[in-house]
């Protein structure tokens, strides 16, 4: 199993090309918000860029704060969703305890990574990569994403 | 809210009154977007008579069918009645602006009227705000940034923040606006169009989304562009050394400014290289929202202020423009003072060409005896740092008569003062290429006076025939295509992946067939009308000047062919009237 990490983020020139992706191809929108990787920065640009992203959690606080089952437990973490079963009540983005949910303010609908890994292509610089689970687990070698730089940059 | 709609939404506000509305403007598939929808919007709610800085005069941002959708569609177009020129203009920037602007809900966002306190605008999908900013009065670019991103944090890394600073509010005639720290609308004088709103900044908030159309086609196309623009090296000149790259090149062929064009090269050119910008400086490269390529350049300058090992350090952008102006032109030949003088150029809100090489114009003059010190209020000489340092601020500060003159421009200042036959002004202050008769004639006639509206320094180079009637066939055609592109609105980095065959497709596969159906003739009537604009707002083509000093370039080709520049300037000045004459109004527009 395996779940998406943004490791290294230190490499992100701002492009949003990840979360524009997601919003496209998984989502059918186009926006910044609804996608399931949203690209941040504090205090304009010139300081650096951080992803909001779902952190895979095992047992996961929104799956348990669902009241539809619309979110349920994923295998190695994280959730997956069933869009017909839910109730738009935002009790998943409340329960986040990384402000990984977005909710659409005209839909009430919640947006949140899947762990699809589509968005990984469209990284220019390799920040975000998909990592089997165990690779974070204690006696492995370690929980580093070694994203790929294409041959272009 | 949906891609494939028939009008352009634009939110009108209007400073004087308050009050704002959404507008249901025109037909996309007359006026497509980003330039074609800046000039429709002029046509209909421009003041043809009235001053540039007449607040009622709208200032217009459009973006185009495209942005947000496919990769380097990515910019916004500035349209405004320039200060510099008093005609019809545009300046085009990235950063953030564009896709917030797209998600915001809007085609564009057009102001009118003047606040009655200076103001910050907040917009986005759900909001519409003025603030009252009286407390930014004179407040640099930076320290206004930071005070302007107090407004929509909720969207923080989704908003952007566009904001003009000293310059702009002094209403110098080449004030920038300053888009998201490292971009900027920055020639022929957005920031003074601002400053005369009583405008310091504009926040807008991309916090809304579209529904896109079912079917595989756009989703096909998007990945297949996406792999065409990162897969292959297309883009690697821009993204590795970035447009610096261009300096060694440029000296090498003896093209490149140094001195206020007293030369065309000189052998010190590797202590402000791109390979010594890239090597010394670079911090890190970044991108505007929605395009993967990272050509934003940061370099690291690092200065001492104190003794003990006191350092404070700023991050600068730079970029081939701005090495030329505030570099070459300027007689530097070590890249921090280059960047310490583009950190104080960005404080104040000036555009760095224009400063940079009215500048070069002083020094020379300073130099001749044409001025002296007690017009300059300090030492100016070429490879001097400190001087032109200083002087900047004078510029902005508008801080006597010479200084208030020389804010109008390099050649209005050398009418007054002496020394127009050395102005390198070709309709605005040049662009950094000395390549030849074409450019020359292309920046002095083009509607933009710069490197960006066509090729002209591309055929200096590839032409190997003086055929006047090819070169401006050319400079028509190549334009036109560019106005596509301006249209949609990529960035021009992109346009040898988005022909015209090309941005059809893209249009067809959101939907948007009756654009792609008629884009050429869309597109011609688009470049008709924007020549029709600026011949309406005052460009007399009969009045276009080349200064003396053009005349006496060498490059590698040799000396320049008066002859030939002549023949280039009166088939262009032909062709573009030509363009003009043909200009109709489109809908939306009272008469249309």
């Amino acid at each position: 199993m395996k779940v998406l990490r943004a490791g290294r983020m230190e490499r992100c020139i701002g492009c949003h090309s990840c979360s524009l992706a997601c919003a496209r191809l998984v989502h059918g929108r186009l926006s910044w918000n609804t996608a399931g990787i949203r690209i941040a920065s504090a205090g304009g640009l010139s300081t650096g860029f951080e992803a909001h992203l779902c952190v895979a959690c095992d047992p996961a606080p929104c799956a348990a704060a669902c009241p539809s089952g619309s979110l349920v437990q994923r295998a190695g973490g994280g959730v997956t969703v069933d869009r017909d079963l839910c109730i738009r009540c935002g009790k998943c983005a409340s329960a986040c305890p990384v402000d990984a949910i977005y909710m659409d303010p005209e839909e009430q609908y919640p947006y949140l990574c899947l762990h699809c890994g589509r968005c990984v292509a469209f990284c220019p610089h390799g920040c975000i990569a998909l990592e089997d689970v165990d690779a974070r687990r204690p006696g492995s070698r370690g929980g580093d994403v070694d994203g790929e730089v294409p041959d272009a940059y | 809210m949906r891609t494939d709609q028939t009008w352009s939404r634009v939110l009108h506000v209007d400073l004087e009154s308050g009050r704002s509305h959404v507008l249901q403007f025109g037909s996309r598939a007359e006026h497509l977007g980003g330039s074609g929808l800046a000039a429709a919007l002029y046509s209909r709610y421009g003041l043809l008579d009235a001053p540039a800085l007449d607040p009622r005069q709208p200032l217009i941002f459009a973006v185009g069918p495209l942005t947000g959708l496919f990769p380097l569609m990515s910019k916004t177009v500035c349209g405004f009645r320039s200060p510099y020129t008093g005609e019809w203009a545009e300046s085009h920037a990235g950063g953030r602006l564009a896709l917030s602007l797209r998600f915001a809900g809007y085609d564009a966002l057009m102001v009118t009227g003047a606040a009655r306190g200076l103001s910050a605008l907040i917009v986005g999908a759900r909001t519409v705000d003025l603030h009252d900013v009286a407390y930014l009065r004179g407040a640099d670019v930076f320290s206004t940034g930071k005070y302007l991103r107090r407004f929509g944090r909720e969207s923080s890394g989704h908003r952007s923040c566009i904001r003009i600073g000293p310059a702009g509010e002094q209403g110098i005639s080449y004030a920038c606006i300053n888009v998201d720290s490292f971009r900027h609308f920055g020639r022929l004088g957005a920031g003074a169009v601002m400053g005369a709103k009583n405008l310091k900044g504009i926040v807008v908030l991309g916090d809304g989304s579209y529904r896109l159309p079912e079917g595989k086609a756009y989703p096909k196309l998007m990945r297949e562009l996406y792999k065409d623009i990162t897969g292959t090296d297309k883009m690697r000149k821009y993204h590795d050394l970035g447009t610096p790259a261009n300096l060694t090149a440029l000296n090498g062929l003896n093209a490149l400014p140094w001195n206020n064009l007293q030369k065309t090269t000189d052998e010190r050119i590797d202590g402000i290289s791109g390979e010594t910008f890239a090597d010394r400086f670079l911090l890190r490269q970044t991108a505007c929202a929605g395009c993967p390529v990272g050509c934003i350049h940061i370099g690291l300058l690092r200065q001492q202020f104190a003794s003990d090992h006191e350092f404070l350090y700023k991050q600068v952008s730079y970029d081939y423009e701005s090495i030329f102006s505030q570099g070459t032109m300027l007689g530097l030949t070590d890249g921090s003072d280059v960047l310490a003088l583009l950190d104080e150029t960005e404080k104040l809100g000036l555009d760095c060409m224009s400063s940079g090489v009215a500048l070069a114009w002083v020094a020379e003059a300073v130099e001749k005896g044409v001025i002296t010190e007690r017009e300059t209020l300090v030492p100016i000489r070429f490879g001097e740092v400190q001087g032109f340092m200083e002087a900047l601020r004078h510029i902005a500060m508008g801080s006597n008569e010479f200084y208030r003159t020389l804010g109008t421009g390099a050649l209005k200042a050398a009418d007054v003062y002496g020394g127009a036959e050395y102005a390198c002004v070709l309709g605005q202050e040049m662009a950094g290429y000395a390549t030849g008769e074409v450019f020359f004639v292309a920046q002095a006639y083009g509607f933009r006076h710069s490197h960006l509206d066509s090729g002209g320094y591309a055929w200096d180079q590839s032409s190997k025939e003086k055929d006047a009637r090819k070169a401006v066939d050319f400079l028509v055609d190549d334009e036109y295509k560019r106005i596509l592109i301006n249209c949609m609105v990529s960035c021009m980095f992109a346009r040898a992946t988005y022909g015209p065959e090309r941005i059809a497709e893209c249009l067809a596969s959101v939907g948007l067939t009756d654009l792609a159906d008629g884009l050429e003739t869309a597109g011609r009537a688009v470049q008709a009308l924007r020549w029709k604009l600026k011949f309406d707002t005052g460009f007399d083509v009969d009045a276009v000047r080349i200064p003396k000093r053009y005349t006496e370039v060498v490059t590698w080709k040799g000396a320049i062919d008066t002859t030939y520049m002549d023949a280039v300037r009166t088939t262009y000045a032909a062709a573009i009237r030509e363009l003009a004459a043909s200009g109709q109004p489109m809908s939306g527009s009272e008469d249309a």
